[in-house]
């Protein structure tokens, strides 16, 4: 065996990795939601998770940046390992908060802060937490408002936008933190149809300039052109993984054909 | 009418000065009861919510043995009670006896009444701030203090100021209770007044519309504040019901 043939091209060794999820447990009481699950996303990769409802995209999503805390298993952003203690709590919470900040999470409910215009959403951490001057932080918002198309609405409060506005605005939100890789938990699934072009138009161009995410969609067809690599979830586990055309184009298992079956 | 007047003329032998000066008390001690509820509110939600098992009993023995005590009762026990175990704890030390002045003991014994139900309003005002809201800001990397100082506190405003709103009310005519300690607000004034003039209708009359412009200034007061804290509030439906 030459070990040159076998090397997978340098162009992907190159790159190095921006999220590493090993061998993740996590249990809710005597529920076991996770149950051995490994990811990874290189530097630019789109890595997309798709499954049934309760198969715990969420929870894995929300186990990157310790909105849950792992049973067990590593993850390892931007190479650093998350420290814990022996019942798997982070050990250094200013870890834990440097981390998130380099994670850009966007929910499936928006979740802007309602008592803060669109504006003062964007600007609140930068300005408050990571104490950027006040002008700069202002104007690398009004930036990323136009490039969402809300410039328009930088001094509306939230619950006067439409949903598709309010999902645009809380990704500029997660953008204003120059985000090392970003988060998506079913981004488009609390919006009316309608809606939906508009924010996955702004998620596309996330992944056209290259940028690291991981993504939990129920637009297959979407997924499938973005995505770098997929992963279908089935109760906790990893039940069948690979490139997009392949995983669509040819899907092993029984259980992801169901599903797909199920969603298109 | 003259002698309406006269009787409250602002210097002597009219009595408005002497009212208006019980009146700044009581302002004094509502101001300072509510503050110092303010804060023991504060602490006690928070030791409510997030507390260990230990520290929200002891909150769950406060809030519900000052809840269950007429006030009365309340102010008599710790007016005399901490008095007097402040000057044992003196004594005991060789220090002289103190006389705790009206208005601190009024402002901390009423404060410590106002706190129990502070610690209710706010803890219920803050159990109702959308979780999706504080996930937001602890995802972006807040620290829990910034979380609660920018997030959690402004969201719940909106839904503690009625209650708030209330317990202010409610410190303004409790302070009328700190006649019973022989404290110089404005009600044991105006009974004064009205024992040495005889003039009984003018001086409660007077009296009540007193509260009764304390009341309105703060309704009006507090219902803006209301509106500025719901400045982000969707816009409500009219029509129909
Ligand atoms: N905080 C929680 N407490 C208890 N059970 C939970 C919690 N969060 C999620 N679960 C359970 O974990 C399972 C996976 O949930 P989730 O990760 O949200 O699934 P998905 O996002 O794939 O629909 C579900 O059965 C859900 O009920
Ligand atoms: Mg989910």
């Amino acid at each position: 065996m030459s070990i040159a043939t076998t090397a997978p091209p340098a162009s992907i060794t190159a790159r190095a990795e921006a999220i590493r999820v090993e061998d993740l447990h996590k249990s809710f009481g005597p529920h076991e939601v996770l149950k051995g699950v490994s990811i990874s996303a290189k530097e630019g990769d789109v890595v997309t998770l798709i499954g049934g409802s309760g198969s715990g995209k969420s929870t894995l999503l929300r186990c990157v940046n310790f909105l849950e805390t792992p049973s067990s298993g590593r993850i390892l952003i931007g190479g650093e390992e998350v420290r814990c203690r022996g019942d798997g709590t982070p050990a250094d919470r200013r870890q834990i908060e440097r981390i998130r900040q380099s994670l850009g999470m966007v929910f499936q409910q928006f979740n802007l802060w309602t008592h803060k215009t669109v504006l003062e959403n964007l600007i609140e951490v930068p300005v408050h937490v990571l104490k950027k001057p006040k002008d700069e932080a202002i104007a690398t918002a009004r930036k990323l408002l136009d490039r969402v198309g809300l410039s328009a609405k930088e001094n509306a409060y939230p619950a006067f936008l439409s949903g598709g506005q309010q999902q645009r605005a809380a990704i500029a939100r997660a953008l204003c933190m120059e985000p090392r890789a970003m988060l998506f938990d079913e981004p488009t699934s609390a919006l009316d149809p309608e809606l939906v072009g508009e924010v996955l138009a702004v998620i596309r161009s996330l992944a056209d300039e290259g940028r690291t995410m991981l993504l939990v969609t129920h637009e297959m067809k979407f997924a499938r052109e973005v995505s770098d690599h997929i992963v279908y979830l089935y109760n906790g586990l990893i039940e069948e993984e690979g490139p997009p055309d392949q995983l669509f184009g040819a899907p092993q298992s029984a259980r992801l054909k169901q599903f797909l079956k199920s969603v298109s | 009418m003259e002698s309406t007047f006269g009787l409250l003329a602002l210097s002597p032998p009219g009595w408005g000065g002497t009212l208006l000066i019980a009146l700044w008390a009581s302002i004094r001690i509502a101001v300072g009861a509510f503050g110092i509820g303010l804060v023991i509110g504060l602490a006690g939600a928070y030791g409510k919510i997030y507390g260990g098992p230990v520290l929200r009993d002891c909150l769950s023995v406060y809030t519900t043995m000052v809840r269950a005590l007429p006030e009365l009762i309340l102010i008599l026990l710790l007016y005399f009670g901490l008095t007097d175990l402040l000057n044992r704890a003196l004594m005991a030390l060789d220090f002289g006896r103190i006389q705790i002045s009206g208005v601190v003991a009024g402002i901390i014994v009423l404060g410590v009444v106002q706190g129990a139900y502070a610690t209710e309003i706010l803890r219920g005002a803050i159990l109702a701030v959308p979780s999706g809201q504080i996930e937001a800001a602890k995802a972006m990397g807040m620290p829990a203090r910034k979380v609660a100082s920018r997030i959690t506190l402004p969201t719940m405003l909106g839904l503690a100021l009625p209650g708030l709103s209330n317990l202010w009310l409610i410190a303004t005519k409790d302070t009328a209770l700190m006649a019973i300690v022989g404290f110089n607000e404005l009600t044991l004034a105006t009974r004064q007044a009205a024992s040495t003039t005889k003039a009984f209708f003018t001086f409660f009359i007077a009296a009540g519309l007193i509260y009764l412009v304390i009341t309105l200034l703060s309704t009006w007061g507090f219902a803006r504040l209301e509106r500025w804290a719901r400045r982000g509030d969707p816009p409500r439906q009219t029509g129909g019901r």
